[in-house]
C-alpha cells in the first residue's frame, strides 16, 4: 500500500468529519454545544437519500439536476433536525445537553427507519441495502484526467466535488469568523451573551442562524458518507463519525482552518489499520490502533485546559441557555 | 413623525416571557400529562401515516410484548434504572457525565476478562467476588479519571468522558479479537464460571440490586451530608467554597460513586445474565440514562416511573415491529425521540409564563 494511497483514504474519511467539525464549530461558537450533531448528520443523510432516490426512480438522469436535488434535500433533512434543537435550546430554554442527545437518538431512529421502510419497499422484505448506484456514481465522480497523473492526481484531483467543498466551506467559515463583522458578533454572542444583547446583537437570531448553518454543513457531511464514502444505504451508516467531528471541533480548538488538517489526521489515525500492513497493525492488535484518535483528543483536551491561553479555550457560554432577564 | 410614533408600539413583542413563580404540584404534573398526550398523538399520527398502521392495533401490540414476558422487560427497567441512579450524583453537581456508557462497559470488560483467566482455577463463589470488585473498581476509575482532571484544571468533562466511552469499546473489541477466536465471539461457551444467579433465575439479583440502589440513592441525595455537598456545588461552587465544602473532594468522590454503579451494573449484565459480551453490551443506555435522570429531576422514585416507560417503548416497538411490516425496530427511538421533546419542551411552561406584551402595557397605563 503506497503513501499516495494512505492519504487519498486519509482524505475521503475525513471529509466527512470535516463536515461535521466544521457545522458543530459554526454551532458552537454561538454558545450552543450541539451533542445532536450525529442525529443532524443522519438527518442529512437520509433527506438527500430519499430526495436522490425518488428523482432516480422516475427514470432518466440529469446528472446536475441530480445533485441539486440530493443537496437540496439533504439541506432540508438538516435543517429540520436543527430546527427542533434551537426551538427546545433557545426558544424553550431546555438543557442543550439533553435535547442534543435526545436529538441524536431521534435523528438516528428516523433515519434508520426511514431508510428500512424504503429498502423494504424497494427491494421486500428481506433486503437490508437500497442501490442508490446512479446518484452515488454522479457523486463520486472525479476529474476524469485525475489518473493520469500519478501519485500528484491521486493525492489531489481524485475525490468527489463534495470533499473540495468541504475544505471551501472549512474557508469560508474561517474567514467569516475571524475578519467579519457577522463573525465577530457571533462570537460575542457565545462569549457573552447578556453583554451582546446589551451591544444591540438580536442574540436570538445569532444563535438559530449559527446553529441551522452550522447543522446544514454537518448534514452534507452526512449525505457525503453515505453517497460516496459508503455508497449505500444501510442502518447505521454514518456510524460514529457525529461523535468523532465533536472531537475534533476540540483538538482543533474551534478554528475552522485547523480543522482541514485535522479532519484528514484523525480520518488517517482511522483507515490506517485497514491499509497499512505492519505486522502490529493487524489482526489483533488493530483495537489498540482504533483507540489512538480518542486518546490523542483527550490528551488535546487536556493539554488545552493546562495552558489555559485564551485563544484556545471553548466558547465561554458554551451549553448555557440565555435569558434576558435572569440575574 | 406622528406615524412612526403610533407604529413604535406595535414594535413590542407580542408574547412577553417572565419566571414564574412555582406552580403546586398539581398543575406540575398536569402539564407533562397534556405533554405526555400530544407527543402519543403525534406518534400515533406517524404511525398512522407512515407505518401505514392502525395506531391503536400498534399500542395493543406494544402492551403485548412488554407484559407477555414480564421478567425479562422488568430486568430490562431495571438496568436502565441502574445507569440512570449512577449518573444522578454527577448530574445534580453538574459534573456532565455522558461516560456512564463506557463506565458500565468497562465494568463489564473487566467481568468478562476475569472470568476467563480465573474461570476454573478458583472456586466459582470466589470467581464472582473478584469479578464484581474488579468491575466496580473500573467503572471507578473510568469515572475518576475526567473527574480529577476536571477538578483540578477544569478540563471540559462532557467531551472527555464521551472520549472514554470509545476507549472502552475498543478494550471490548480488543478483548473480542484475543480471545474471541476466530469469529470474535466471547459468548457462553468462554464465560461459564462465576456465573451469578438466584435459584436458576438470572433476572432476580439485577432487579433488586437496583430496586435498593433507588431507596439507597434517595436518602443518600436528600438525607446525607454528602448529599447535601453535592447540592450546593451543583448549585453555586463558590458557595460551596465559601461554607468550606472541599470542590476537589466533592468532584472525585462523587464521580467515583458514579463510576461504580455503574460498574456494578456491568458486572450484573455480563456476570448475570447476558453471559456474554459485545461492544453493545450496554446499547446505548448510558446516553438514555442522562434523560432519564434529567427528566425525572433527579428523583429517584420518578426515575422507576421514566425507565419504564423508555422500556416499555423500546421492547413494545419491537414487538409491533414483528406484526407490522412497516414498522421497525428503528421505530423506538423515533417515538421516544418524540415523547422526550415534548417532555423536555414543556418544562420550558413550567418555569416561564407568557402574556400578551400589549395587554400587559395597557394593565400598568
Amino acid at each position: 500500500m503506497s503513501f499516495a494511497n494512505i492519504i487519498f483514504y486519509a482524505i475521503q474519511f475525513g471529509t466527512t468529519l470535516l463536515f461535521g467539525a466544521t457545522g458543530e464549530i459554526i454551532t458552537e461558537k454561538s454558545g450552543n454545544l450541539n451533542l445532536g450533531i450525529p442525529g443532524i448528520m443522519y438527518g442529512g443523510a437520509i433527506g438527500g437519500v430519499v430526495g436522490g432516490f425518488i428523482y432516480q426512480s422516475g427514470g432518466n438522469v440529469n446528472p446536475i439536476l441530480s445533485v441539486i436535488i440530493c443537496i437540496l434535500s439533504s439541506l432540508v433533512g438538516s435543517l429540520l433536525m436543527s430546527l427542533i434543537y434551537c426551538f427546545l435550546t433557545v426558544t424553550l430554554r431546555a438543557n442543550q445537553n439533553v435535547t442534543g442527545l435526545t436529538l441524536t437518538i431521534f435523528g438516528n431512529g428516523l433515519a434508520n427507519y426511514l431508510g428500512a421502510t424504503l429498502v423494504k419497499r424497494v427491494g421486500g422484505q428481506t433486503a437490508t441495502s437500497l442501490n442508490i448506484t446512479e446518484t452515488s456514481n454522479i457523486f463520486s465522480a472525479s476529474l476524469p484526467f485525475a489518473k493520469d497523473l500519478g501519485w500528484f492526481g491521486k493525492i489531489f484531483l481524485s475525490y468527489s466535488f463534495m470533499a473540495y467543498l468541504a475544505i471551501a466551506i472549512a474557508l469560508v467559515a474561517a474567514i467569516v469568523l475571524k475578519k467579519t463583522r457577522v463573525g465577530l458578533q457571533l462570537r460575542a454572542v457565545g462569549e457573552n451573551p447578556a453583554t451582546a444583547d446589551a451591544a444591540g446583537i438580536n442574540v436570538t437570531k445569532y444563535k438559530y442562524f449559527a446553529t441551522c448553518i452550522g447543522g446544514m454543513i454537518a448534514g452534507l457531511g452526512g449525505l457525503y458518507h453515505a453517497l460516496v464514502y459508503i455508497q449505500t444505504w444501510t442502518a447505521d451508516v454514518i456510524g460514529d463519525c457525529g461523535w468523532l467531528a465533536i472531537a475534533i471541533v476540540i483538538f482543533t480548538v474551534w478554528k475552522p482552518d485547523l480543522c482541514i488538517p485535522g479532519a484528514y489526521l484523525f480520518g488517517g489515525l482511522f483507515i490506517l489499520y485497514d491499509h497499512l500492513n505492519l505486522p502490529f497493525m493487524t489482526g489483533t492488535w488493530r483495537p489498540i490502533i482504533k483507540m489512538l484518535p480518542y486518546v490523542v483528543t483527550i490528551i488535546v483536551l487536556i493539554v488545552v485546559s493546562f495552558r489555559k491561553k485564551r485563544e484556545t479555550q471553548p466558547p465561554a457560554s458554551l451549553g448555557l441557555p440565555y435569558f434576558r432577564e435572569e440575574r | 413623525m406622528d406615524k412612526e410614533a403610533v407604529k413604535k408600539p406595535a414594535k413590542a413583542p407580542l408574547l412577553v416571557v417572565s419566571k414564574r413563580d412555582a406552580l403546586p404540584l398539581g398543575k406540575r404534573i398536569l402539564i407533562r400529562a397534556a405533554a405526555l398526550v400530544s407527543a402519543i398523538i403525534i406518534c400515533a399520527l406517524m404511525i398512522l401515516i407512515v407505518g401505514k398502521a392502525n395506531p391503536f392495533l400498534v399500542f395493543a401490540a406494544m402492551f403485548r410484548g412488554f407484559f407477555i414476558n414480564i421478567l425479562p422487560s422488568i430486568y430490562s427497567v431495571a438496568i436502565l434504572l441502574g445507569i440512570s441512579l449512577a449518573v444522578t450524583p454527577a448530574f445534580k453537581m453538574k459534573f456532565w457525565n455522558i461516560g456512564a456508557e463506557g463506565q458500565a462497559l468497562v465494568g463489564a470488560l473487566v467481568t468478562a476478562v476475569i472470568m476467563i483467566v480465573l474461570g476454573g482455577k478458583l472456586p466459582d463463589p470466589v470467581v464472582t467476588v473478584i469479578m464484581l470488585l474488579g468491575a466496580v473498581i473500573a467503572g471507578m476509575l473510568w469515572g475518576i479519571i475526567p473527574a480529577f482532571f476536571k477538578a483540578y484544571w477544569k478540563t471540559n468533562e462532557t467531551l472527555f468522558t464521551l472520549m472514554m466511552n470509545y476507549i472502552a469499546i475498543e478494550g471490548v473489541n480488543l478483548l473480542l479479537e484475543v480471545c474471541g477466536g476466530p469469529s470474535h465471539v466471547v459468548g457462553r461457551s468462554l464465560l461459564e464460571h462465576g456465573r451469578m444467579a438466584l435459584f436458576n433465575e438470572p433476572y432476580i439479583i439485577p432487579i433488586a440490586v437496583a430496586a435498593i440502589l433507588a431507596v439507597v440513592m434517595f436518602f443518600y441525595l436528600k438525607q446525607s451530608k454528602q448529599g447535601y455537598e453535592i447540592s450546593v456545588v451543583g448549585e453555586s461552587e463558590n458557595t460551596a467554597k465559601y461554607i468550606g465544602i472541599n470542590v476537589k473532594k466533592v468532584v472525585i468522590r462523587t464521580m467515583a460513586i458514579s463510576g461504580a454503579i455503574c460498574g456494578l451494573i456491568g458486572f450484573m449484565i455480563v456476570g448475570g445474565v447476558d453471559y456474554g459480551i459485545t461492544t453493545t453490551t450496554i446499547g446505548g443506555r448510558g446516553f438514555t440514562a442522562i434523560m432519564v435522570s434529567w427528566l425525572s429531576k433527579f428523583n429517584p422514585f420518578i426515575m422507576i416511573l421514566t425507565s419504564f416507560m423508555i422500556v416499555f417503548l423500546e421492547k413494545g416497538a419491537n414487538s409491533a415491529a414483528s406484526k407490522f411490516s412497516l414498522i421497525d425496530t428503528n421505530f423506538s427511538n423515533v417515538l421516544i425521540g418524540i415523547i422526550l421533546f415534548f417532555l423536555i419542551g414543556c418544562e420550558f411552561f413550567l418555569e416561564y409564563k407568557i402574556h400578551f406584551g400589549r395587554s400587559s402595557k395597557e394593565v400598568q397605563k
